[in-house]
């Protein structure tokens, strides 16, 4: 059945893209090439550009600058109506004047593709939801209405199918659970998906690839993994998770290492992972790969960084883990989670206690914090 | 001991007064429209059905009426149309002038007709257009125009500019964009604007009598005939109409009420 829409995604290339509103810069210069089959994210805070992309490559804008190519065809100039593409809308925009059925056909008719009406109740069928075609989107559950979005995209058969915040609208639960359908019919009709989203548990659950955007640029790129465990810049390494950072000179550098000095304390990091080895740098941990020691600090060794004395601020109780935050005299605050398995290391406040990690989960970044201040 | 209700009774006994007070004109007319015109007086002569079946044996009445409902239905047709354009061009895209454009818009809202009416009366003076059908169904459009742009642009705010996207990115150029989506989504608007507008024009006298001349539309046919007792055959029409808007405004509402029933049944 799904066979019916497989066709072969096609790839997408964006050369020199600049796009500019009157009064700003909404993307400045930006290159990407997604290639066909993907499942990609652009990830991203509001303003950050990623939905001005998603327009331009959609023709719903057009660029200021700079070439897009759709499976080696540039697409420039063409209209909405003559590219390949299809988009699932952030509030779906499924026509209230029309059934379900009705607004799934709607581009097989504009296309003047023969049966629409059966090719229709199939895509309802890839999403389960033929029995209710004859209702009005508006009878329809958030759920059911992001579904049929989807369905009458994925009819057209499109090169490239463009996603914008297709999962914003629904609540937590729903949402996952459309993470997995979403994913699921991803990998079973083929297709290059283009996800925009600002969640960056949805990026990291479903994409093969994320590219983090930040003020009309694109951050960094990669596969999840990559991104989390070895962010480049602050701005990633706080927008996808959580970080704690540490700025300071570099005291050591080698093949193998660079240390820098923060307050008396010695944080060391692989040089494979640091991105600048020279100069102030900044060097940062995961909460979760963060321990903390109570009353004694622990045995120095070349493969652990230590931190304080500090004492814990602040205690947060999240189901899954402890959040714990430690004031460190000089050096800030900084956060360790700890694995809820019913041993928590230190349950009450004020406790003095010693921050380590192991060496290979540092990281060194490539900018510095602009006001180069505290190290959190 | 319950203390007196203002809800209970005094709201009920004048809202039951208003509506009797609204009533007794349109009660009077109908009424009146089976009055025996034996003597052309004010006063009640006896029941008869010959006003009504034979409508058109005052002639003058019957082309008066027919001259306003030309007009109204040429007004209101370029003026739907034109007003829907203007609507959607003033909220949809951005061009210079555009303020001043809406500025522009509201003024015939607020205008008084006898200025209205007297400016344009002048003006056809001064271009030599000689005064008549075609200049009613004029001054006509330019009145109504502001109306149909207000309720349709009241309309077009209620609609998200994501449909007609969404219809681009179905392969849709724009002008089936417009006619299978922008259309019927803006038709309730277009529809209550047309009304309205019809509406207006039929019943207007003070710029129909600046610029009519020596034709007589309805309204001037009953306001001249006012001054020696309105002839019974005025009070038929007057009825007659009445009734028509009465039995529209049923359909629209029964209909509209039944679509919601079978969207619900299928619930």
């Amino acid at each position: 059945m799904a066979a019916e829409f497989v066709a072969r995604g096609a790839d997408l290339e964006l050369v020199g893209i600049r796009k500019e509103f009157p009064g700003f810069v909404a993307i400045e210069d930006l290159d990407l090439k997604i290639p066909a089959g993907e499942f990609f994210a652009l990830l991203g805070p509001s303003g950050c550009g990623k939905t001005t992309t998603l327009r331009l490559v959609a023709g719903l804008d057009s660029p200021t600058k700079g070439k897009i190519l759709i499976g080696n065809k540039d697409v420039t100039a063409d209209k909405p109506h003559e590219r390949p593409v299809n988009t699932v809308f952030q509030n779906y925009a499924l026509f209230p004047h029309m059934s379900v059925v009705e607004n799934v056909a709607f581009g097989l008719k504009q296309r003047k593709v023969s049966d629409p009406m059966p090719k229709a109740v199939d895509a309802l069928k890839l999403v389960e939801l033929e029995h209710l075609a004859q209702r009005r989107p508006q009878q329809l559950s958030g759920g059911q209405q992001q579904r049929v979005a989807l369905a009458r995209a994925l009819v057209n058969r499109p090169s490239l199918l463009l996603l914008d915040e297709p999962l914003g609208a629904l609540d937590l639960k729903l949402r996952r659970q459309m993470q997995v359908e979403l994913k699921a019919i991803q990998m079973e009709v083929g297709l290059t998906f283009l996800h925009v989203t600002h969640d960056q548990e949805e990026a990291m659950d479903m994409a093969d690839t994320v590219a983090v955007m930040n003020k009309g640029r694109i951050e960094q790129m990669g596969a999840p993994e990559a991104l989390y465990e070895r962010p480049k810049t602050i701005f990633v390494s706080k927008f996808l998770g959580q970080s704690n950072l540490f700025v300071g000179d570099v005291a050591e550098s080698n093949a193998d290492s660079v240390s820098i000095n923060v307050a008396g304390n010695k944080i060391t990091v692989p040089t494979k992972r640091a991105e600048k080895t020279t100069g102030k740098i900044v060097i940062g941990v995961r909460p979760e790969k963060a321990t903390f020691h109570e009353d004694q600090a622990p045995e120095a060794s070349s493969g652990l960084n230590v931190i304080g004395p500090g004492k814990i601020i602040d205690i947060r109780f999240t189901g899954v883990s402890n959040q714990y935050l430690i004031e460190v005299p000089q050096i800030g605050n900084i956060t360790v989670f700890a694995q809820n398995v019913g041993k928590s290391p230190v349950t009450e406040l004020g406790a003095k206690v010693w921050v380590s990690w192991k060496v290979e989960h540092s990281f060194g970044l490539s900018d510095l914090p602009v006001d180069n201040g505290e190290g959190k | 001991m319950s203390r007196f209700s203002l809800g209970k009774y005094l709201l009920p006994t004048y809202t039951v007064l208003a509506f009797v007070f609204l009533m007794i004109p349109i009660a009077y007319t109908f009424v009146f429209s089976f009055n025996d015109p034996f003597k052309n007086t004010t006063g009640w002569q006896g029941f008869t059905f010959d006003n009504w079946t034979g409508v058109c044996n005052n002639i003058d009445v019957c082309l008066a009426f027919g001259n306003s409902v030309l007009i109204a239905t040429t007004a209101t047709t370029v003026s739907t149309i034109l007003g829907t354009m203007l609507a959607i061009a003033v909220t949809r895209y951005e061009f210079k002038f555009r303020s001043s454009t809406n500025l522009l818009l509201f003024l015939p809202l607020a205008t008084p007709e006898v200025v209205m009416g007297a400016g344009l009366a002048a003006q056809f003076l001064n271009a030599g257009i000689p005064k008549g059908i075609g200049t009613v169904i004029v001054a006509h459009i330019l009145f109504t125009l502001s109306f149909v742009v207000v309720t349709v642009k009241a309309r077009i705010a209620t609609l998200d500019p994501k449909l007609e996207e969404a219809g681009r990115d179905l392969y849709a150029p724009p002008i089936r964009v417009f006619t299978k989506i922008t259309l019927p989504l803006l038709l309730p608007g277009i529809m209550a604007a047309s009304l309205l507008a019809f509406a207006l024009s039929f019943d207007d006298y003070i710029i129909t009598a600046f610029n009519s001349g020596t034709e007589v539309t309805f309204p001037k046919y009953v306001f001249a005939a006012a001054v020696r007792g309105i002839p019974p055959e005025a009070n038929v029409i007057g009825s007659a109409v009445f009734f028509f808007a009465i039995a529209l405004v049923l359909v629209f509402q029964i209909g509209g009420a039944m679509r919601a029933k079978s969207l619900a049944k299928k619930n």
